[in-house]
């Protein structure tokens, strides 16, 4: 991806209303009892499409954004985002999936490594109240709910950032093929 | 040149990692009235406005996801309700006799119940804001300082208890449910008066834990639990007596008396929370004990 000036512009404008949208809307509805987070999903979903360290960015900026929005203990999930952002930048840079489904790999394995991470630094931080077997099914549940969202809220980042993005081949196959221009049956 | 940007890459994820660590530690061990917390109680200032209109217009979006799960819930509630309705009759008839002792008693009692809330002077406020973590359990409100909220009082809404403010700005406040791991409450269970403790059962979604009961074999599901206010001058609680805070729902046997465990439903729709009270003044009824009253 180019990051100038308007890429990282549209980056930023992203993260704020995908925040916004997150802390008013998304996370107040609930399925199952288990409210709706797709902070995760969309992390990845940067970083799968931008890179690696462009990923680690926006994961710091977007965990930071919500745990100062929130009251939390600013750094946890700032730390968690950062770590999820990276790591989907580095499973592109290094494989370079093609697969069309790859982004739901890709959103399942970053809301259980979300999950368990915020799980585990509150243990770190210390839970003075007993804890219930119970959250294990709200993990689960989370997963599986993010894991269904993960092609929808990829194509919407992809789709925001689509000018920005090298060419995908299929697309500029169709174009060459479509365009008139270029077609040399069109030279007769 | 390859090396220089997989040092670059490594350099930017570890300075991310440990700027998160370092908030995080600083964080942590600071208090309330630290910088950190200060400067988020700025940032909640300055970005409630957006939020707020943001989950104004954004309510008929979260309006028609309820009204699916509404849907899909609505056979069970029926069914449910149902068998309350049928169970409650039979209840109404003996509550009409005993409602004649009760008219004797009423005076006695006025004190408890003249008022209601009233007294407390609570601040009606709406919630805009909902922490999607588990280990987070805490709304946003859009009364603060101005309106007279402080820090640790009670918030309530016409079902029963919702928790407690937690930190407070000029305009906003953040209030901490009743499910949040660092929650806890002196409770009571009225049919026998039986004293205890309400905490949260963490990542239970709607869990509470009636704890620390004397005499937890005379507690039965579907007993009332309410807070139990001050019993003691020396440690004034932050909560006014007797508001509701949920109902028994089940009751976990073990080994001894001191394996059991009564689990408490609250009152209050934690996860549909709109409209909401703020007690500012959680101790008016103290203040009014401790007043010599006139001869």
């Amino acid at each position: 991806m180019t990051l100038n000036g308007a890429a990282i512009t549209r980056l930023i404008l992203l993260g704020l209303v995908a925040s916004i949208l997150q802390l008013t809307a998304a996370s107040q509805v609930s399925i199952f009892g288990v409210p709706m987070d797709l902070s995760p999903l969309i992390v990845a979903s940067i970083g799968f499409l931008t890179g690696s360290v462009p990923g680690a960015v926006f994961g710091f900026c977007f965990g930071l954004f919500a745990d100062t929005a929130l009251m939390q203990t600013l750094g946890v999930t700032s730390l968690v985002l950062t770590v999820i952002g990276y790591g989907a930048g580095r499973v592109r840079e290094l494989r370079d999936p093609a697969h069309g489904l790859a982004p739901v790999a890709v959103g399942a394995a970053a809301t259980a490594i979300a999950a368990l991470a915020v799980t585990l630094l509150q243990f770190l931080l210390g839970v003075e109240a007993p804890v219930s077997a119970q959250v294990v099914r709200q993990i689960l549940m989370t997963i599986v709910i993010n894991t269904l969202l993960a092609l929808p809220v990829y194509a919407l980042c992809r789709r925001v950032l689509i000018r920005f993005l090298p060419d995908d081949p299929r697309r500029r196959r169709r174009r060459a093929y479509t365009t008139g221009g270029l077609s040399p049956l069109s030279r007769a | 040149m390859h090396d220089k940007v997989v040092r670059r890459r490594r350099a930017v994820l570890a300075l991310l990692v440990a700027l998160s660590l370092f908030l995080l530690t600083a964080y942590f061990g600071e208090s309330a009235g630290g910088g950190l917390h200060a400067t988020q109680r700025g940032a909640l200032e300055v970005l409630a406005p957006i939020q707020e209109g943001a989950n104004k217009a954004l309510k008929p979006a979260r309006d028609l996801f309820g009204w699916f799960g509404d849907t899909l819930d609505a056979q069970d509630e029926r069914d449910r309700l149902q068998r309350e309705r049928d169970q409650l009759r039979s209840e109404v008839a003996q509550l009409q006799v005993q409602n004649r002792e009760l008219e004797q008693l009423k005076g006695l009692q006025e004190i408890n119940t003249a008022g209601g809330l009233q007294q407390y002077a609570p601040v009606a406020s709406r919630v805009y804001q909902r922490s999607p973590s588990t280990w987070y359990q805490t709304v946003t409100i859009n009364k603060g300082s101005s309106d007279g909220v402080k820090v640790d009082d009670p918030v309530v809404n016409g079902q029963g208890l919702v928790g407690k403010v937690k930190s407070v700005s000029h305009g906003n406040a953040v209030v901490m449910l009743l499910t949040d791991q660092d929650f806890g409450v002196s409770a009571l269970a009225p049919r026998r008066g039986e004293p205890g403790s309400i905490t949260p059962i963490p990542g239970a979604g709607g869990d509470l834990l009636f704890d620390l009961v004397d005499n937890a074999e005379e507690i039965r599901t579907g007993d009332l639990v309410v807070t139990a206010g001050t019993t003691s001058q020396r440690l004034p609680s932050v909560y006014p007596r007797s508001i509701l805070i949920g109902q028994v729902k089940r009751i976990d046997r073990g080994d001894g008396d001191l394996d059991r465990r009564i689990h408490v439903k609250p009152a209050a729709d934690l996860l549909h929370l709109d409209i909401v009270q703020v007690l500012t003044k959680p101790d008016a009824n103290l203040q009014a004990d401790a007043t010599p009253t006139a001869p």
